[in-house]
C-alpha cells in the first residue's frame, strides 16, 4: 500500500533513506473544504512491538521535515533530531517505533500546494485550500490509523511540532499516553503572527512568486523565500547568542567597505540561512505553514477556556521551555502547564536556562535530554515496555 | 533508594496510601519518590529550583517549576487528599494566603518548619545580640531565603487564623528525630515544645472539629 514520496525539491543524497507514503482517500478540512486524495509522507525508525504499544510520533516545526534521525534525501544532511533520537538516546529507538510524517502543506512528500491539483492536472500554488494545525494532527491521526497503532506512546514536538502535540492530546486524548510538547504555546501570539506575516509579504513581494502561480509558470521567489527566511532566522536566535557568535566580527575584510556588501559576519551568516533554504522549501508551503501556526489557539473551541481543552485528559505532560526563548516564550508554554494545573492533570514544567533562545530544542541541551528521557522512561515503566 | 530522613518519613506517616498528593517545595523529589514508589500516591510537586526540577522529571515525578507564592492559585480545590509544605513556609513571601490556598487545594495539609522560638535560637540572641544561626537555620541574616520566621505559637496563631485546626503534631529534635505529641501540648508550659523543640510538623485542616 505505501508508495514512495514525491519531493518538490530536487534529491541530492541518493543513497539516503526516502521513506514512504500512504494515500488516502479524502480529509475534511477546518475551511470546509477536502483534500481529495491527500498523501502523507513519513519515515518509520525502530521496531513497532507486537501489542502496538511503543508508537512515538515526532511532530515537526515550521520548515522541518520526516528525516528527523536519517540523513535528508533533498539535503543531504544528518536527521535534525539526531540528538534526541537514535539508539541509545532519550526516544531510543532501539526501544520504541518513531514516526514522524510531514506535515501536509508541506513539500517533502505529503500533500502541498506544490502538487498537482487532480482536478486541473496543475500545481495547486493558492488555489490549495488553508490548513490549520488540527489539519495538520488529523492527516497524521489516518496514518497511525493506517499503521494500526491505536494509541500512541508519546507525541513528541518542538515550535510548530508542540502545537501539534497540544493539538493531538486535545483531539484525541485516548491515543496519546504522553505528551511532551516543546517550546510552544497553545495559541500564536500577535507578534508571532506579526513576524509570520512580514516572511509572507517578503515572499508575495518577489515578481517570482507570481501570485503563487510561479510552477506553472517556470520562476521560483527565490528572492522573497530567502527574506522570509533570513527575518524568521533572527527570531529562531536570541540577542546574547547573536552577540557571543558573531559580535560586530566583519566577514573576511580588516574594515568596513562603505558599500552595502555583506561586511559583518552575522550578515554572511543570515544570507548562508536563506540561500540554503530556498534549495530545499516550497515558497507557498511556507505561506500556508505560517499560516497555519497563526491560526492556532487551542481555547478556541472552549470559550477560550484552555482548561477546558484538557478537563479529563488521561494524558501525561512534560512542558519544556527555554530562558531565552522570545518567540515560545517560557510564561507562553507554562500557560498550558497552569491550564493543566486547574483540571487537576498530570504535567510537568521544566524551565530550561540556555542563551541559544528558540533554537535551543534543536541543539545540545542536556538537561532537555534529562529531562525527556527521565520522563519518558516513567511513562515507559508505567506503560509496561520493556 | 537512599532512607528519608525521619522528618520526611513523619510526614510519609500522615499520607494515605493510594490518593493524590502536592508537594509543595518538593526539593530533589525525595518524599514524593518515596510516596509514589512505596504507597502508590498520585504525587505532584511544585518546585522553585530548576536543577530540582529537573532531577525531579528526570527520575519520573510530575513536577511543575514554579512558586509557592504565585502557583497555587492555580489548582482547583479540593482535588488532592494531602498537600505538603516542607521546611518552606517561612521561605515564602505571603504564608498565610500560601497556606489558605493550601487548604483550599487538599483535605489536609501537612507543614514542617523550623522554630524560632526555640531555646537555643533564644539564647544566641540573647548571647550575642545577633541574628542567631543554628543547625536549622545555619544562614546569614542578609543571605537566607527565610524571609518569615515564627515559633511555634506563631505558626498555630495563623492555622487559627486562617480557620484551620491542627489534627497532629510532632516535634523535631536537634538530631532531626521526630516525637508525636498531643496537638494541645505544643504551646503549653513554659517548657513544652515552643521552647524545647527545633522544629515541628503539623497536619491541619480546614475548620474546627474534634481532632481525629
Amino acid at each position: 500500500m505505501a508508495q514512495d514520496p514525491r519531493f518538490t525539491r530536487p534529491v541530492t543524497a541518493h543513497e539516503a533513506d526516502k521513506g514512504q507514503a500512504l494515500t488516502f482517500d479524502t480529509l475534511p478540512l477546518d475551511c470546509g473544504r477536502a483534500l481529495t486524495p491527500v498523501t502523507v509522507a513519513y519515515i518509520t525508525h525502530g521496531t513497532l512491538n507486537a501489542d502496538k504499544s511503543n508508537a512515538v510520533l515526532i511532530c515537526h516545526a515550521l520548515t522541518g521535515d520526516q528525516f528527523v534521525a536519517s540523513t535528508n534525501p533533498v539535503t543531504g544532511k544528518p536527521g535534525w533530531w539526531i540528538s534526541l533520537i537514535g539508539p541509545g538516546k532519550p526516544i531510543d529507538t532501539d526501544r520504541f517505533f518513531v514516526i514522524c510524517a510531514n506535515v501536509i502543506g508541506g513539500c517533502m512528500g505529503s500533500t502541498g500546494p506544490a502538487d498537482l491539483d487532480p482536478a486541473t492536472g496543475k500545481p495547486y500554488g493558492l488555489t490549495f485550500p488553508l490548513i490549520t494545525i488540527r489539519d495538520m494532527v488529523r492527516a497524521q491521526k489516518l496514518l497511525v490509523d493506517a499503521l494500526g497503532i491505536r494509541k500512541l506512546f508519546a507525541v513528541v514536538g518542538g515550535s510548530m511540532g508542540g502545537m501539534q502535540v497540544l493539538q493531538w492530546a486535545a483531539s484525541y486524548p485516548e491515543s496519546v499516553r504522553a505528551a511532551i510538547p516543546i517550546a510552544c504555546a497553545a495559541r500564536h501570539s500577535a507578534q508571532n503572527i506579526a513576524l509570520h506575516e512580514v516572511g509572507r509579504q517578503a515572499i508575495m513581494a518577489d515578481p517570482e512568486w507570481k501570485n503563487g502561480d510561479y510552477a506553472n509558470q517556470g520562476t521560483f521567489p527565490s528572492k522573497g523565500l530567502a527574506v522570509a527566511r533570513m527575518a524568521a532566522h533572527i527570531t529562531y536566535l536570541s540577542e546574547a547568542a547573536l552577540q557571543r557568535k558573531f559580535g560586530r566580527n566583519l566577514q573576511n575584510r580588516a574594515s568596513l567597505s562603505f558599500q552595502f556588501a555583506p561586511d559583518f559576519q552575522i550578515e554572511s551568516y543570515l544570507h548562508y540561512q536563506g540561500a540554503s533554504f530556498v534549495d530545499r522549501f516550497d515558497a507557498n508551503s511556507y505561506l500556508y505553514i505560517t499560516r497555519a501556526m497563526d491560526y492556532f489557539d487551542l481555547a478556541e473551541e472552549h470559550d477560550g477556556k484552555l482548561a477546558d481543552v484538557f478537563r479529563g485528559s488521561p494524558t501525561r505532560f512534560c512542558i519544556i521551555a527555554f530562558s531565552s526563548d522570545w518567540l515560545f516564550p517560557p510564561a507562553e508554554n507554562k500557560i498550558v502547564a497552569h491550564a493543566l494545573n486547574a483540571v487537576a492533570g498530570n504535567v510537568s514544567f521544566v524551565e530550561i536556562k540556555s542563551d541559544k533562545g528558540h533554537d535551543a530544542f534543536l541543539l545540545d541541551e542536556p538537561e532537555m535530554f534529562a529531562a525527556v528521557d527521565g520522563f519518558i522512561d516513567a511513562a515507559a515503566r508505567e506503560a509496561g515496555i520493556p | 533508594m537512599s532512607e528519608l530522613r525521619p522528618e520526611l518519613a513523619a510526614i510519609a506517616g500522615m499520607i494515605r496510601p493510594g490518593t493524590r498528593v502536592l508537594d509543595v517545595g518538593c526539593g530533589d523529589g525525595a518524599l514524593l519518590d518515596h510516596l509514589v514508589h512505596n504507597k502508590g500516591v498520585d504525587g505532584r510537586g511544585i518546585e522553585i529550583s530548576q536543577q530540582n526540577v529537573n532531577a525531579c522529571v528526570a527520575r519520573g515525578l510530575s513536577v511543575v517549576q514554579g512558586d509557592a507564592d504565585t502557583d497555587l492559585g492555580e489548582y482547583p480545590a479540593g482535588v488532592f487528599d494531602a498537600v505538603i509544605l516542607s521546611q518552606t513556609i517561612q521561605a515564602t513571601e505571603k504564608p498565610a494566603k500560601v497556606l489558605k490556598d493550601m487548604l483550599r487545594i487538599g483535605n489536609r495539609v501537612a507543614v514542617s518548619l523550623p522554630n524560632f522560638g526555640y531555646w537555643k535560637v533564644r539564647a544566641s540572641l540573647l548571647m550575642h545580640g545577633r541574628m542567631p544561626r543554628t543547625r536549622t537555620l545555619d544562614q546569614t541574616w542578609y543571605d537566607t531565603p527565610n524571609i518569615h520566621l515564627c515559633t511555634l505559637a506563631d505558626f498555630i496563631g495563623l492555622t487559627q487564623e486562617v480557620g484551620a485546626m491542627i489534627s497532629e503534631a510532632h516535634t523535631l529534635d536537634d538530631a532531626g528525630h521526630t516525637r508525636r505529641i498531643r496537638p494541645g501540648t505544643v504551646t503549653g508550659g513554659f517548657f513544652g515544645p515552643n521552647l524545647m523543640a527545633p522544629g515541628a510538623i503539623f497536619l491541619i485542616k480546614q475548620g474546627s472539629a474534634r481532632p481525629d
